[in-house]
C-alpha cells in the first residue's frame, strides 16, 4: 500500500518534469524548413537599437535575394554573461559581442573556429567605437584630457572591469594614454590608473548601469564611456544637460562578430548567418551602424558622418597590449594589475 | 527505531510525504546543488583554499555577513512589532497594510535596487535628508543594509502572524486574571511562544540577505574591499569564465548558510522544549 | 473557531480595569512605529514607482504594458506561476506534514535543507541549473539526444522559479502545524477516518490561513524572481523574457517610464492576490 503510494507520487513528479521539458521541444524544431528561417543573434547591451533597425533591413534584403523569409531573434545582456550563455547551450547562430576575448572563450569550447577573427574583414569588426568622456553641461570641472581625471576632487564613474566588457576598454584606454605619456614606463602607468580609480566612487556591474548612475542619479563629474553610449545618452536624455569631451588619445574599440559554426551547422543556417554578418559591411549596414553611433569602417560613409565622429588619435589593442588573451590575463584576471591597484 | 515510532504514531502518510519531499527536493534542489561541489572539486585543495581565503573574497564575505545580520536583526524587531499590531489591533486600512507587507517579494529585485538607489542617492527623496547630516547611504554598507532590510521585511511578519493568530487567548486571560501585569504576560506567556517563529523569520531573512544580488548590486557601488558583496565575487569569477573559482566561493557560502540554518533550527527546537518543560 | 478568537480585540480581554489606559498607550506607540517603518520602507518606494510610471502620462503607461514584447512577458510570467505554485503547494504540505507529525532521524537537517533555496544566492541557483541541465552538464547530453531543451527555454525558467520558491509553503505551514499539535488528527484516525478524510476535514481547515499565506508569498516571489531566471533565460526577446527581465530591458533602453510602468503592474498583481485573500477571509467569516 505504502509502496504503491510512493510510486504514484514519484510518477506524478517525474511526469511533470517530462511535461515541462516537453514544452521546450517546439523551439528546436521547424528550423529545417526552406521557406522561412530563424536566426538568433546573441549580443551585448548597447547594440539593441542598432540591431533592431538592421534586422529589418537584412530581412528585406534576404527576401529579395533568395525569396526566403528570415526572422531574427535578439538577445542582449552583459557581453561576458552572453558569451557564457552561448557556451552553456544558448543556441546562437551569430554572436556580436563587445570584445574578442569573449568570442575567444566560445572558441575555446570548440563551438567555433579558433581563427574566427580572420573570417570577416577588419578583424571581424564591421563597426568600431572608442572611449570618450561625458561631462555635465558647461564642463564645470574643466575636464579636457585623461590627466584631469586623476585630479583631486573629480569624481569619476566607470563600470567594474571584472564584470563589464566596456569597462575593460575604459581601463585600457587610460593605460594606453599613460604609457604613451611616460615613454612606456609600466610602473608610471600603473600609478596613473591607480590615481584614476581612486577618484571612482561607484563601480557598476555593467556599462549601461554606469551610464544611468551618471545620467539619471546625477552622481559623479565625468563618465568614461563608449562613444556610442555617450552619443546615445545625449540623444535620449538631453543635449542641454551633458556634453562630450574627446580625450587627446584613446583606444580603438572593436566589437567583433562571428558565426557560431556548430550551432549554425546543426540548425542548417550557416549560409544565412554568414550573409547576415557580411551585410553589416554593405553600405546599408554601415549606414545603420553610423546612425546608431558606431564608427563605420567604410571610408565614404564615415566621411558623411564626420561631424558625429571627430578625429581622435586612436591606438589598437595590438599596438599596445598584444592579444586580448594576454591583456585579460595580465590586467583583469584575479591577482592582475586591476586587483593590485586596489590592494593597498 | 522505525518500529518504535510506528507503534506510537497512528497518523498516516509518512511514506507518501517522505516520498514526495525527498523526490522533489532531490530533483529541484539537491542534485543541481551538488553540481557546485563537483565543479569546484576540479580545483585542488590548495587552489580552493587560496581562492576562498583571498583578501578580496574575505572582505566580501565580511560585508555580506555584517549587512545581512544587521538587516535581519532590524527586521526581527520590526517584523514582530508589525505582526503584533496587525493581529491584535483593529484600525482602518488594516487589510491594505497587511497586503503591503508582501511588496518586497513581488517586486523584481532589480526594480527594488533601482528604486532604493534613486531614493537614497544624495539628491533622492530620502537621501537628501541624510546628506544634510553628511551621511551617505547609497554606495556604502548602509545602503546595502537598507536594500536587505527591504528584501527581508516580510519574512518575520509572515512567520509570526499565523502563530499569533492561532495563539490561545485563554492562557493570556488566565494569566491576567491571576494578576500578571502586561509586561509579565508578554515576557512570560507570549514571547516564548513567538520566539520560534521570530527566529525562523530572522534566519530566513539573514540567509536571503547573504545571497541577495539583484537589488544590492545597484546600491552597493561594488568598490573592492569596501562594498563588494560575496555574490558579486561569484559573478566576477564567472565573467572570467572561471567556473571552478566561482563555484568554490559558492560552496563556502552554501556551507556557511546551511550551518546557520541548522544552528537556528536547533535553537528553535531547544526553545520549544524549554518552554514545554517550564509549563 | 480560531478565527473568532482572533477577531476579539485586546480590549475585551482586559478583565482588569486599570490596565486599560496602559494598553492604549502601547497600542498607539506600536502603531505609530509600524506606520513610520512601513511608510519609509514600503510606501515611499511604491509611490516612487507609480510616480515614475506616470511621469510621461497615461498614454505612455498603457503603451508600455500593451506592447507585444510586454504582453508575451506577462503571459510567460503567468504561465510560470501557474505551474510552479501548485507543485510547491503539494510539496509544501507533504514536507510540513512529514516534519511536524513524525519523529525521525535527520529531521533538523531536512528542515534546513528545505530552507536552503532561500539561502542560496539566486546567481548560484541559476548557475547550478545551467551546470546540471546544460550541454556540459550531467543531464545535458542525454536531453540533447531527445531534442529536449531545458536551459534557455521555458522549462528552465519554470524549474529555476520552483527552486527559488520551494521553501515558501512549507516554511509557512510548519510553525502553524507545530502549534496545532497532532491530537485532533489522532482523534480523527481513531474514530475511523481514513487518511484523506482526516486531511480534508481536520488538517486542511486548521492550516488554511497558513497555506494561503504560503501560496501568496510563493506566487509573489514566482512572479518577481529575477536573479535565477536571468541566468537561465537566455534573454530572447518575445520568447524567454519574463516581466522582471522585461523591466530590466526597458530600463537599459532608457525607457524609464515604461520600465516603471511594468514594475507598477507587477506591484498591482501582488495587491490583487492580496485582495483575493481578503475576500476569501471575509467570505469564510460570514459562514
Amino acid at each position: 500500500m505504502k509502496k504503491r503510494k510512493l510510486f504514484t507520487s514519484a510518477a506524478v513528479v517525474l511526469s511533470t518534469f517530462l511535461l515541462l521539458s516537453g514544452c521546450g521541444k517546439g523551439d528546436s524544431e521547424g528550423s529545417g524548413a526552406k521557406k522561412s528561417v530563424e536566426l538568433l543573434n546573441v549580443s551585448y547591451d548597447p547594440t539593441r537599437e542598432l540591431y533592431q533597425e538592421y534586422n529589418k533591413e537584412f530581412a528585406k534584403h534576404w527576401k529579395e535575394e533568395t525569396g526566403q523569409k528570415v526572422t531574427i531573434k535578439q538577445s542582449h545582456g552583459g557581453s561576458g554573461s552572453q558569451a557564457r550563455s552561448v557556451i552553456d547551450g544558448l543556441e546562437a547562430d551569430v554572436v556580436t559581442l563587445a570584445l574578442a576575448y569573449d568570442i575567444d572563450a566560445i572558441a575555446d569550447q570548440k563551438l567555433l573556429n579558433k581563427d574566427w577573427i580572420n573570417r570577416f574583414d577588419d578583424n571581424s569588426a564591421p563597426y568600431t567605437s572608442t572611449i570618450v568622456f561625458l561631462v555635465r553641461k558647461g564642463n564645470p570641472k574643466g575636464i579636457k584630457d585623461w590627466d584631469d581625471l586623476t585630479k583631486k576632487g573629480v569624481s569619476v564613474i566607470t563600470p567594474n572591469p571584472k564584470t563589464s566588457g566596456g569597462a575593460r576598454w575604459n581601463y585600457l584606454a587610460a593605460w594606453g594614454y599613460a604609457l604613451q605619456k611616460n615613454n612606456n614606463d609600466e610602473e608610471k602607468a600603473k600609478q596613473f590608473v591607480k590615481d584614476l580609480y581612486k577618484n571612482v566612487e561607484v563601480l557598476d556591474s555593467g556599462a549601461r548601469g554606469a551610464t544611468t548612475t551618471f545620467v539619471e542619479k546625477g552622481i559623479g563629474d565625468v563618465l568614461i564611456a563608449w562613444e556610442n553610449e555617450a552619443l546615445l545618452s545625449l540623444k535620449e536624455l538631453g543635449k542641454d544637460k551633458f556634453e562630450i569631451v574627446n580625450p587627446s588619445v584613446s583606444i580603438l574599440a572593436e566589437p567583433n562578430v562571428a558565426v557560431v559554426d556548430s550551432v549554425a551547422k546543426k540548425k542548417g543556417t550557416t549560409k544565412v548567418a554568414e550573409a547576415y554578418l557580411k551585410y553589416l559591411y554593405s553600405d546599408v549596414g554601415q549606414e545603420i551602424a553610423a546612425k546608431n553611433y558606431y564608427r563605420p569602417r567604410n571610408k565614404e560613409i564615415a566621411a558623411k558622418y564626420k561631424d558625429q565622429f571627430p578625429d581622435i588619435k586612436l591606438f589598437t589593442i595590438d599596438d599596445v597590449f598584444g592579444s586580448w588573451r594576454d591583456t585579460q590575463e595580465k590586467h583583469f584576471n584575479d591577482g592582475g594589475v586591476f586587483d593590485q591597484i586596489y590592494s593597498k | 527505531m522505525k518500529k518504535k515510532y510506528k507503534k506510537k504514531n497512528v497518523l498516516p502518510g509518512f511514506g507518501l510525504s517522505l516520498g514526495i519531499t525527498m523526490l522533489y527536493m532531490s530533483l529541484i534542489v539537491l542534485i543541481p546543488l551538488s553540481m557546485v561541489f563537483i565543479e569546484s572539486s576540479q580545483l585542488g585543495w590548495h587552489d580552493f583554499i587560496k581562492i576562498v581565503t583571498s583578501d578580496r573574497v574575505f572582505h566580501a564575505y565580511k560585508i555580506s555577513f555584517a549587512t545581512a545580520f544587521v538587516a535581519a536583526l532590524v527586521n526581527a524587531v520590526f517584523g514582530l512589532l508589525i505582526a503584533w499590531v496587525l493581529v491584535r489591533y483593529r484600525f482602518p486600512g488594516k487589510r491594505i497594510i497587511d497586503g503591503f507587507i508582501d511588496l518586497p517579494f513581488a517586486l523584481p529585485t532589480a526594480v527594488a535596487g533601482i528604486t532604493l538607489t534613486t531614493l537614497y542617492g544624495k539628491d533622492g527623496w530620502l537621501g537628501q535628508f541624510f546628506s544634510l547630516f553628511h551621511i551617505k547611504i547609497a554606495f556604502t554598507p548602509i545602503g546595502i543594509t537598507i536594500a536587505l532590510m527591504f528584501i527581508g521585511l516580510p519574512f518575520v511578519v509572515r512567520m509570526v502572524q499565523p502563530v499569533l493568530e492561532n495563539m490561545e487567548k485563554e492562557v493570556e486571560e488566565a494569566a491576567a486574571s491571576l494578576g500578571a501585569s502586561k509586561q509579565q504576560i508578554f515576557l512570560k506567556v507570549i514571547f516564548p511562544e513567538l520566539l520560534p517563529p521570530v527566529l525562523a523569520g530572522f534566519s530566513l531573512a539573514f540567509a536571503r540577505g547573504l545571497g541577495e544580488y539583484g537589488s544590492v548590486v545597484f546600491i552597493a557601488g561594488n568598490m573592492p574591499m569596501k562594498t563588494e558583496i560575496a555574490p558579486f565575487m561569484i559573478m566576477s569569477k564567472l565573467e572570467q569564465f572561471d567556473y571552478a573559482g566561482a563555484t568554490a566561493i559558492a560552496v563556502v557560502m552554501l556551507v556557511i548558510s546551511f550551518v546557520c540554518l541548522i544552528v537556528i533550527n536547533l535553537l528553535q527546537k531547544w526553545s520549544r522544549k524549554h518552554e514545554f518543560q517550564s509549563e | 473557531m480560531t478565527t473568532d478568537l482572533v477577531r476579539q480585540e485586546v480590549k475585551s480581554t482586559d478583565g482588569i480595569k486599570h490596565a486599560k489606559k496602559e494598553v492604549n498607550w502601547t497600542k498607539y506607540i506600536l502603531m505609530s512605529l509600524m506606520f513610520l517603518y512601513l511608510v519609509v520602507f514600503l510606501l515611499i518606494p511604491l509611490v516612487f514607482i507609480f510616480v515614475k510610471a506616470f511621469e510621461k502620462g497615461a498614454e505612455v503607461y498603457f503603451a508600455a504594458i500593451t506592447e507585444p514584447d510586454a504582453l508575451s512577458a506577462i503571459k510567460l510570467t503567468i504561465l510560470v506561476a501557474i505551474i510552479s505554485v501548485p507543485l510547491n503547494v503539494v510539496f509544501g504540505i507533504a514536507a510540513a506534514w512529514l516534519i511536524t507529525k513524525f519523529q525521525f532521524k535527520g529531521k533538523q537537517i531536512l528542515l534546513s535543507l528545505i530552507e536552503l533555496p532561500f539561502a542560496v544566492s539566486p546567481v548560484i541557483a541559476g548557475l547550478v541549473l545551467v551546470l546540471f541541465f546544460g550541454p556540459r552538464g550531467v543531464l545535458g547530453p542525454f536531453l540533447d539526444e531527445f531534442g529536449l531543451k531545458i536551459i534557455f527555454s521555458v522549462p528552465g525558467i519554470i524549474i529555476a522559479t520552483m527552486f527559488v520558491t520551494l521553501p515558501f509553503v512549507a516554511r509557512e505551514l510548519i510553525p502553524v502545524m507545530q502549534a496545532q499539535g497532532k491530537t485532533e488528527e489522532e482523534a480523527a484516525i481513531s474514530l475511523g477516518a481514513n487518511g484523506w478524510q482526516m486531511f480534508l476535514r481536520v488538517t486542511l481547515p486548521s492550516i488554511k490561513w497558513g497555506l494561503l499565506y504560503g501560496m501568496i508569498l510563493c506566487n509573489a516571489r514566482a512572479i518577481g524572481e529575477f536573479g535565477a531566471v536571468s541566468v537561465v533565460s537566455g534573454h530572447i526577446r518575445g520568447e524567454t523574457n519574463t516581466m522582471p527581465l522585461h523591466v530590466e530591458i526597458l530600463y537599459n533602453e532608457y525607457q524609464f517610464s515604461a520600465a516603471f510602468a511594468v514594475a507598477s503592474l507587477m506591484s498591482l498583481l501582488a495587491l490583487v492576490t492580496l485582495l483575493i485573500k481578503t475576500w476569501i477571509e471575509w467570505r469564510t467569516e460570514k459562514h
